[in-house]
C-alpha cells in the first residue's frame, strides 16, 4: 500500500513538475463531483483519486489523516466503526466525493455553526507544491501555532494554490443524544427563535425552515437533549425521517435544488427574512438562505449585502461570476498569494477567482 | 533615518501624548512577559483611534520603518519584542466593546480590549467569550488573535481561531482590510485563518468580531490521582476514547504540585506521580452524567484516589493550584521558562520520561503541567537569568523538548507562538521550502517586510548555522562529518 501510494504520488509530483516547466495548466480533479461549483474549468485533467487510503486513524486522538484521493464513504466509514464522525457533514453531490474535494471545496452542512465550518476542524495538510515539492503544514494535533495557518488557507482554495495530497481532520464522537423537532413557523419567527435557543444553550445542532416548517435537531447528552426538547416543544419526528430530511438538506438534495436556478446567500444568522423572490430554504440556524428560481435575480446581491452578507449563484447563468465579488483591497491579496504559491497559474486558473 | 526625524513625522499626525520618545518612557515597552529577550524600541506610539493607527502605518509605510505590534504585552515568546529602529505601535488604548449583540451572540471589540473583560461585559446576557488563556486578566483580544491563543477550555470550545468571526484593520501600507464577519463562509480564500496567529507580521487588527457562547450554568471539577505518569496519560486517553470530550482535562505531574501546594493549598494529593483535572461544565443535570462517566472511565484507568468538587469554592480552589503553577515556579527558582511543545497525546508518558533525563544532563528541575487533552505540554525550566551558563543549559533544554515533539509528530508550540523565541526550533519542523511558502505569505500582505520583522520566520543563514549542529526530521544531516 504505502510502496504504491508512493508511486503514485511520485508520478504526480512528475505531472506538476513538467506542467510547471512547460506552463501547462491542470485541472485538478477528485471525484469530479464538484465540478458545478467555482468559476471556470481550465487546463488539463490530473485525475486524483489514484491517490487514496487512510494512512493514519487513532480514535482516541480524535485525529485521522487520509490522502486526497480517499473517498468520503471509506472515511466516514471508518469513524462510524468507532462512533466518531465528521462534525462540518461536509455535502455529497451525486457520486462519492473524496476528502481532497471535500477540503478544496470547504463546504459545510447543518451543523456549520454549531459545531464549526470544514475549516475548523482541518489539523494538517501536505501541499504538492508548483515545483513539485511537497511542503507539511500543520500536523496531527489539536493546537498548533508554529508558521502561518497555512492549512486552513488551503480549505476552500479550490486547488488554486497547489494540490491538497493528505489532509488530518479532528473528529468528534457522535453526540449520546440526538432528536428531530418539527414545529409549524412563519421563517421570521423560526429564525428568531433559533437564534433565542442558541443564546439559552439549547443544544441545537440543526436548524432549518422550509415550506412552513421549521427543524430543529438536538444533539448532546441525553439530560441535555431531553431539556431542550422540552424547552422549544414542537412534534418528535422519528429517527429514520429526521436523517432523512438531514441528509437531503446537507447533500442538497431536497426538491427545491432540482431547479434552474439557485442562489445561495449567507448572512448574520439572526438577519430577518430577505426580500428575495423565489422558493426560500433556511439552514444554519438563519445563517444561509437559499433561494430557487428567483426573478430578477440581479438584485440577489444587493439584497445579501444590506443584510451584510455575500451571495453565491450556486446553479444558473452568472454572468458576473458564480462566487461574491471580493473587496478590491483582497482580490490583490489574492492575486499576490496567486502570483507566489503558483507563478506560472498552473493549478485550476480561474477556478476561484476570475484571472487567477 | 534618524530617530528624531521619525518622531516628528509622527508627532505630525498623533496628538503630542501619543508618541513616546524619552528613554524611560520607551523603557517599559523593552519586552513581553518572556524577558530574557528585551531591545528598547526606537520610539513607542499608542494610538487613541482607528484613524490614528492608519496614520502610524502610512507614516511608517512612507518612511520605510518597522512596525512592532503590541497589546498587554503578555506574550510568552518575544513575539512583540521591539525593533531598535522600529516603532512599538501599542494598542492599548485602543480598548472600547464596541457591541455586544445577545441575539446574534456575537461582540465587536478594539483590539486593546482585555480578554476578561470581554466574559464579563457579556456575562449580564448570560453569555461569555470561551478561548481563557491563564493570563485572560491582563491579555488583549488583539493579542490572542495574533497568537491564536488557547486556554483550558479550548479541548471542548476551541482556540481564538474557531471563536473569531471576523477582523478589520490594515495592511502595513495603511490599506483597509477585512476579513470574514458575521456571515459564515465568505468567498475567496480564507484570509481570517492566516491573519489569526500570524504574530503581528501580516496586519495590524483594529477591531475584532467574537462569538459568545451561552455560559454554562454549572460546571464540576474530578480530580484524580495516579501512582505513575504512563497511567495518567493513559487515563486522558481513555476519557476521550469514551466519547466524552470534556470542558477541561488538566495534568500535572508530581514536581509541579510539590511546588505549588505549599502557597496554592489547592489540597493536590503530593503522593500521586500526577494528577488529572477533569470538568464537566453544562446544565446540572448533564454535568452530573457527565461527571459519573468521566468518573467511570478513570476509576477503570487505574485512578488511586478520585475526588468530585462539592462546591463552587472547592472547584475553584483546585483551579487556583493549575492556575498559579507559573508563579509558583518563580517561588522556586530566580526565573522559569515555559516551553508550550505539543504532541499526539499517546505519546505523553514517553515525553515525561524523556524530559526526566534531559533534567539530570542539563543539571536544571523541570515540573510539567499539561493541557493533557490537546496534547500541549507546558514544561516549566527553572534556571537563574543572572547566570549565564543556567540560561544557556535552560535554552537548549527548551529547544531539545522542542525538538522531540517534532520528532513524535507534533508542534514546537501549541499556543504561545514563535516569535523570536523559537526561530531556531522552526528550522527543525519546517524544510526550507515550507518556510519559503511562509515568507511567500508574508510578502503577499507585507512585500516591504517592516511588520515585525525577524520574527516567525528565520532566515535560510540562521537555519543553516543552527542546522551545523542539529537534525532534521530526525536525520542528523551530513552523519558522516566529524562533530564537536
Amino acid at each position: 500500500m504505502t510502496a504504491s501510494a508512493d508511486a503514485v504520488l511520485a508520478e504526480l509530483r512528475e505531472r506538476v513538475s513538467a506542467a510547471h516547466r512547460t506552463h501547462q495548466a491542470l485541472r485538478l480533479k477528485g471525484s469530479g463531483t464538484k465540478d458545478f461549483y467555482g468559476e471556470s474549468l481550465t487546463g488539463e485533467v490530473l485525475e486524483l483519486r489514484a491517490h487514496r487510503g487512510i494512512v493514519d486513524y487513532e480514535p482516541s486522538e480524535l485525529v485521522i489523516t487520509a490522502r486526497c484521493g480517499t473517498p468520503l464513504s471509506d472515511i466516514e466509514s471508518a469513524l462510524a466503526a468507532h462512533g466518531q464522525f465528521l462534525a462540518f457533514e461536509p455535502p455529497a453531490f451525486g457520486a462519492d466525493p473524496t476528502i481532497g474535494g471535500v477540503i478544496a471545496a470547504g463546504l459545510s452542512g447543518p451543523r456549520r455553526v454549531y459545531a464549526g465550518a470544514a475549516r475548523d476542524f482541518v489539523l494538517g495538510t501536505r501541499l504538492l507544491s508548483t515545483d513539485g515539492e511537497v511542503l507539511r503544514f500543520g500536523g496531527q494535533v489539536m493546537k498548533n501555532v508554529a508558521g502561518f495557518d497555512v492549512s486552513r488557507l488551503l480549505c476552500g482554495s479550490l486547488g488554486i494554490l497547489g494540490i491538497i495530497t493528505e489532509i488530518s481532520l479532528k473528529v468528534l464522537p457522535r453526540p449520546r443524544a440526538e432528536e428531530t423537532v418539527r414545529l409549524e413557523l412563519p421563517a421570521a419567527v423560526a429564525v428568531e427563535s433559533f437564534n433565542r435557543w442558541s443564546a439559552l444553550g439549547v443544544p441545537i445542532s440543526g436548524g432549518a425552515w422550509w415550506r412552513g416548517g421549521a427543524w430543529v435537531r438536538l444533539s448532546g447528552s441525553p439530560p441535555a437533549v431531553r431539556s431542550g426538547r422540552e424547552r422549544i416543544g414542537g412534534e418528535s419526528i422519528d429517527p429514520a425521517s429526521a436523517q432523512a430530511w438531514w441528509d437531503a438538506l446537507r447533500h442538497c438534495q431536497l426538491p427545491l435544488f432540482a431547479r434552474d436556478v439557485i442562489w445561495r446567500l449567507s448572512v448574520p444568522a439572526a438577519a430577518p427574512p430577505l426580500d428575495v423572490p423565489g422558493e426560500p430554504l433556511i439552514d444554519w440556524g438563519g445563517a444561509l438562505r437559499w433561494y430557487a428560481d428567483p426573478a430578477g435575480d440581479t438584485t440577489v446581491r444587493t439584497v445579501a449585502c444590506a443584510a451584510g452578507g455575500t451571495a453565491l449563484c450556486w446553479r444558473g447563468p452568472a454572468p458576473d461570476g458564480r462566487f461574491h465579488p471580493l473587496q478590491p483591497a483582497l482580490t490583490r491579496l489574492h492575486r499576490r498569494l496567486k502570483e507566489r504559491f503558483d507563478p506560472h497559474g498552473i493549478f485550476n486558473p480561474g477556478r476561484l477567482l476570475a484571472g487567477l | 533615518m534618524a530617530e528624531a526625524d521619525i518622531a516628528a513625522a509622527l508627532r505630525a499626525v498623533l496628538p503630542e501624548d501619543c508618541v513616546l520618545s524619552r528613554e524611560e518612557e520607551r523603557r517599559p515597552y523593552e519586552c513581553d512577559a518572556l524577558t530574557v529577550f528585551r531591545q528598547l524600541p526606537g520610539l513607542v506610539v499608542l494610538p487613541r483611534t482607528e484613524q490614528q493607527l492608519r496614520d502610524v502605518l502610512l507614516t511608517c509605510s512612507r518612511l520605510k520603518v518597522p512596525v512592532v505590534a503590541r497589546g498587554a504585552g503578555t506574550g510568552l515568546s518575544g513575539g512583540s519584542m521591539p525593533h531598535a529602529q522600529g516603532v512599538l505601535l501599542s494598542c492599548s488604548r485602543l480598548n472600547r466593546i464596541l457591541e455586544i449583540d445577545p441575539h446574534g451572540r456575537i461582540a465587536r471589540l478594539e483590539p486593546g480590549v482585555p480578554n476578561l473583560r470581554v466574559s464579563e461585559a457579556a456575562a449580564a446576557h448570560g453569555l461569555c467569550y470561551a478561548p481563557d488563556p491563564s493570563s485572560q486578566v491582563a491579555c488583549s483580544i488583539g493579542g490572542n488573535v495574533a497568537e491564536n491563543s488557547g486556554g483550558v477550555h479550548c479541548l471542548k470550545y476551541g482556540l481564538t481561531v474557531h471563536n473569531v468571526l471576523g477582523v478589520r484593520g490594515f495592511t502595513m501600507e495603511g490599506e483597509p482590510i477585512e476579513l470574514g464577519g458575521r456571515a459564515p463562509d465568505g468567498p475567496g480564500l480564507d484570509l481570517l485563518a492566516l491573519a489569526i496567529g500570524s504574530e503581528g507580521l501580516l496586519m495590524i487588527v483594529t477591531e475584532v468580531t467574537v462569538k459568545l457562547i451561552p455560559r454554562p450554568p454549572c460546571a464540576q471539577l474530578v480530580m484524580a490521582s495516579f501512582a505513575d505518569v504512563h497511567s495518567a496519560a493513559n487515563a486522558v486517553a481513555a476519557v476521550i476514547a469514551a466519547g466524552i470530550i470534556p470542558a477541561a482535562l488538566e495534568m500535572m505531574d508530581r514536581k509541579a504540585t510539590a511546588a505549588v501546594e505549599p502557597f496554592a493549598r489547592a489540597g493536590y494529593d503530593l503522593s500521586a506521580a500526577a494528577i488529572l483535572l477533569v470538568e464537566s461544565d453544562g446544565t446540572p443535570e448533564e454535568v452530573s452524567d457527565q461527571i459519573r462517566e468521566i468518573q467511570r472511565v478513570l476509576h477503570s484507568a487505574g485512578a488511586s484516589t478520585l475526588r468530585v468538587s462539592g462546591s463552587e469554592a472547592e472547584r475553584l480552589r483546585w483551579w487556583s493550584g493549575r492556575k498559579n503553577a507559573f508563579p509558583a515556579a518563580g517561588r522556586l527558582s530566580p526565573d522559569y521558562y515555559c516551553m508550550d511543545g505539543t504532541i499526539p497525546r499517546r505519546h505523553v508518558g514517553q515525553v515525561l520520561e524523556a524530559i526526566e533525563r534531559m533534567e539530570t544532563r542539563y543539571a536544571l528541575r523541570c515540573m510539567n503541567v499539561f493541557h493533557a487533552g490537546d496534547g500541549n505540554l507546558h514544561p516549566v525550566i527553572l534556571f537563574d537569568a543572572n547566570d549565564q551558563d543556567s540560561w544557556e543549559r535552560a535554552e537548549r533544554f527548551g529547544a531539545e523538548i522542542l525538538e522531540l515533539c517534532v520528532q513524535l509528530g507534533g508542534t514546537i508550540t501549541g499556543e504561545h507562538g514563535v516569535g523570536v523565541e523559537k526561530l531556531n526550533s522552526m528550522c527543525v519542523q519546517f524544510s526550507p521550502a515550507e518556510r519559503a511558502a511562509f515568507a511567500a505569505v508574508k510578502e503577499s500582505f507585507d512585500p516591504a517586510g517592516l511588520l515585525n520583522p525577524g520574527k516567525v520566520i528565520p532566515t535560510l543563514a540562521r537555519c543553516a548555522e543552527y542546522g551545523k549542529m542539529r537534525v532534521h526530521h530526525g536525520v542528523l544531516a551530513h552523519a558522516d562529518l566529524p562533530r564537536f
